[in-house]
């Protein structure tokens, strides 16, 4: 196709003189710049503010052009100090953080210890309203800049306080041994100056001390990001730059990657899961990401609470053929879930296979048995509820009900319940108002093993949507994060998780993989435990 | 003419209260969206109460009504909870979504026109049935089906064009999605011509102007074309609002970041600004649309007059 042929090359041409101007206008030190990644994008829903970024597309930004204390190594998960250069702490509850020299935003201003806790206390005041302001609640005088009602009385935070320009302290409401692996999460983030000064400004083209900077942003359809060369981490990024593309529809990305005019797919469309394999062969990536699924049941209904209540759980629990719903709906991009954390944590990190036991496996039998010594299904039927505007969540309801139903040999034991929109559907979890058991996606803000188990079951926490309590599981959990040895740690919150397999709040279902597709003039693309590419590592030629 | 064109603008008033009240009402029934913007996570009840005393949303729906109008009138539109204003998402979709109604009007117009013409006077030979079969196939099709098929053909299969339009949206990247969009239309502008020009052949004025030895294009053109003119043109000018309104599917296939664009992101994240400004100009396309429509009757057919 000469056609085609002659696009690509003048795309090729394009990109190349993108490159070299923003080669020539950065001034910097030039050298290995090649292309430009063309990638699909979102468009984010609240403005780019690192505490206030709860979802993934602004969230792959913040990474692109912030870094922060902490990085998570892309292939392993870990914690590594990154602007830190050492967290210290004696007692779990006060640390000393000292930063490494020499680390600049890409205006010139350097990092220091304000820039850390200025951005933390902005993103905690109640007043900036940002939601991801609950990420500083460890923080000791939270509750004075942030109260849960009433005005706030004061505007900084009495637990940080600055040393010297690389030196600060921070004192803890509590003790919680492996806090400074939170801090490689986007709210941590530092902030320039220009962040507070002229801040309407700094949202139009946002500034940060990561590998990339902003080149140009209109937003809801493209952010130009190119290499920043006076970055000084290790991660340098390998290619010129991203462009970022705002898609509604991922069909259409996905159609415009086969045409070659767009290099990178992180959203494989479901309908094109049976072909992409055909399409791409090995430029489709499938690999395990930190997002689990879930069925939660509303523990605060007494029809789903009295005696014996627990059997009835398990029970619903093995009636579910998780290999065959994820082998046929989800087209091997799911894995039958058999704990209640994610692979990417490794065996370290505290995932363990098998840990549900046989809660987790399909059984029918024993199924039909345990569901009739609790006391059969609360007035004979069950409902799933699940909001139907986003993510086709419908196949898998229907497929999840049938096997329930194929198990009772009852056709009409569980149906799905659909809630037309996201926001009514999250409404009627926080306000109680849901009766029936309802699905639930987490996925993780950092990869630890306390992200998957402290805000998802301990008494009160942020995402307990099912509002469980137990009091073992908190005295478990707080023993954990008082461990100073973090395999301890592992182990304490391990023991917790298995009053989860004997209780079962929540159903474990299945954990959610990473996809993405890639056009053949890449190469080194990966993504990250959060799903999300590593676009500083990719090559193009 | 004036005081028929007065009277119709100022019917215009009530009509654009009961439909900005009644989307309003609409998108509230929807539901809080203040938790929507947590994701999975619980909101935290002091930043979410922060966050509806912000947007007005801790009053009673009609004093947010009344907010909202009042607001409109100083040429405030709200702000997207992106923190944009809404006039500013007005400014960047409203060209383009113009742009593609131009492509599609014109396409829908000229192809419709010719095709019904040649088919009417032709009426039972082999151009008419085959046209008929061709408008029964296109308006058989949704959007979304020759939408995807065309751009997959068209941008993949044999790379003749981008399967999707850039931001900056000229016309020449529009050719497809306008045809697309205009295809439903076409089939029936088409239809419409074809039967108005076979009904008004008989006419007695056609018979006259042959008689009087016109020349053959010009009894055609001028006498009959001109007067079969006038269902099609009512079609055209309700069609204008509906092309724009129903460009939500076709730029969300070919990623054209228009008025459907935004309505679909605004319907989603059930910010009732962004929804309730841009229904509300469409509502005021559709009406204008409407009022020139009638201006051009008379135009078309000098026995109709306005007082």
């Amino acid at each position: 196709m000469r056609s085609g042929t002659r696009v690509k090359w003048a795309v090729c041409a394009a990109a190349v003189a993108v490159a070299a101007t923003a080669c020539g206008g950065g001034g910097g030190d030039g050298g290995g710049v090649n292309g430009i990644v063309r990638a699909s994008w979102g468009d984010p829903q609240n403005p780019l503010e690192p505490a206030n970024t709860n979802e993934v597309q602004g969230g792959k930004v913040l990474d692109m052009i912030f870094r922060g204390l902490k990085k998570y190594d892309p292939r392993t998960g870990a914690a590594e100090n990154w602007l830190a250069k050492s967290i210290t702490t004696t007692d779990q509850q006060d640390f000393t953080i000292t930063l490494k020299p020499g680390w600049k935003f890409s205006n010139g201003e350097p990092v220091t210890a304000h820039s850390f806790v200025d951005a933390w206390n902005y993103g905690a005041a109640l007043k900036n309203k940002q939601v991801n302001a609950s990420f500083f609640s460890y923080i000791d005088g939270y509750d004075q800049v942030h109260p849960d009602s009433g005005n706030p009385t004061a505007t900084t935070m009495s637990g940080l306080k600055v040393k010297d320009d690389d030196t600060f302290t921070v004192r803890l409401t509590q003790k919680f041994s492996t806090w400074p692996d939170t801090l490689g999460y986007s709210a941590f983030y530092p902030l320039p100056r220009s962040f507070f000064t002229d801040h309407a400004g700094w949202l139009s083209k946002p500034v940060g001390d990561g590998p990339y900077k902003v080149s140009s942003y209109t937003k809801g359809s493209l952010m130009a990001l190119r290499t920043w060369h006076g970055y000084q981490g290790t991660d340098k990024a390998r290619n010129g730059g991203v462009d970022l593309r705002v898609y509604t529809d991922n069909n259409t990305a996905y159609t415009d990657l086969q045409a070659g005019n767009l290099d990178l797919v992180d959203d494989i469309p479901a309908t094109q899961l049976k072909n992409v394999k055909r399409d791409l062969g090995s430029r489709y990536i499938n690999q395990p990401a930190g997002i689990i699924q879930t069925i939660s049941f509303p523990m605060y209904d007494p029809k789903w609470t009295g005696a014996n209540s627990d059997k009835l759980r398990q029970g619903i629990s093995m009636a579910i053929d998780r290999a065959s719903i994820t082998k046929r709906i989800f087209d091997g991009t799911r894995t039958p879930a058999s704990d209640w954390t994610s692979p990417v944590l490794g065996a370290r990190g505290g995932f363990k296979e098998g840990l549900c036991g046989g809660v987790c496996a399909f059984d029918p039998a024993q199924a039909r048995k345990l569901i009739k010594e609790g006391g059969g299904l609360p007035g004979g039927r069950m409902q799933i509820a699940y909001n139907a505007d986003t993510g086709s969540h419908k196949e898998w309801i229907d497929a999840v009900c049938n096997s329930v139903n194929n198990v009772l040999g009852n056709d009409n034991a569980c149906v799905g319940a659909p809630v037309g929109t996201f926001a009514d559907f999250r409404n009627q979890i926080t306000a109680k108002s849901e009766t029936q058991p309802f699905r639930a996606g987490w996925q993780m803000d950092y990869p630890l093993i306390q992200d998957f188990l402290q805000p998802l079951y301990y008494t009160g926490g942020s995402s307990n949507d099912s509002h469980w309590s137990d009091k073992d599981f908190d005295s478990l959990v707080n023993q954990a994060n008082a461990q100073s040895d973090s395999a301890q740690a592992v182990t304490a919150f391990q023991n917790a998780e298995r009053i989860l397999a004997a209780q079962v709040p929540a159903i474990p279902l299945w954990y959610q993989n990473g996809n993405a597709g890639y056009a053949s003039n890449l190469s080194n693309v990966a993504l990250n435990q959060f799903s999300v590419p590593v676009y500083n590592e990719i090559t193009v030629h | 003419m004036g005081r028929y064109v007065i009277r119709r603008l100022l019917q215009m008033v009530p009509v654009f209260i009961g439909s900005t009240l009644l989307i309003f009402v609409m998108v509230y029934a929807l539901g809080d969206p203040v938790a929507a913007l947590f994701g999975d996570r619980a909101p935290d009840p002091a930043t979410a109460a922060q966050i509806r005393k912000d947007l007005y949303l801790d009053h009673p729906l009609w004093q947010q009504y009344v907010h909202y109008m009042a607001q409109i009138f100083q040429g405030n539109f709200g702000t997207a909870f992106d923190g944009q204003p809404v006039l500013t998402l007005m400014s960047t979709a409203w060209p383009l979504t113009i742009r593609l109604t131009i492509v599609a009007v014109v396409v829908e117009a000229v192809i419709g026109v010719v095709l019904g013409l040649f088919s009417g006077l032709r009426r039972g030979r082999t151009v008419d049935s085959g046209v008929l079969v061709l408008t029964l196939v296109v308006v058989s099709v949704p959007t979304f089906v020759s939408g995807y098929v065309l751009q997959y053909l068209f941008g993949v299969e044999w790379n003749l064009v981008n399967p999707s339009v850039s931001p900056a949206a000229p016309f020449s990247e529009l050719l497809l999605p306008g045809i697309v969009l205009a295809l439903v239309s076409l089939a029936y502008v088409t239809r419409l011509t074809r039967t108005s020009v076979v009904e008004n052949h008989r006419a007695d004025y056609v018979r006259t102007a042959i008689a009087k030895g016109l020349p053959r294009h010009r009894v055609v053109l001028r006498h009959l074309l001109r007067n079969s003119l006038i269902p099609v043109v009512t079609f055209i000018g309700t069609d204008i609002g509906a092309l724009m309104g129903g460009a939500i599917v076709t730029e969300r296939i070919f990623n054209i970041h228009g008025v459907g664009y935004q309505l679909y992101q605004g319907i989603l994240r059930q910010n009732s600004p962004t929804v309730v400004g841009f229904v509300t100009i469409l509502v005021i396309v559709f009406l204008i649309a409407n009022l020139l429509v009638d201006l051009l009757y008379a135009v078309l057919d000098p026995r109709i007059r306005y007082a």
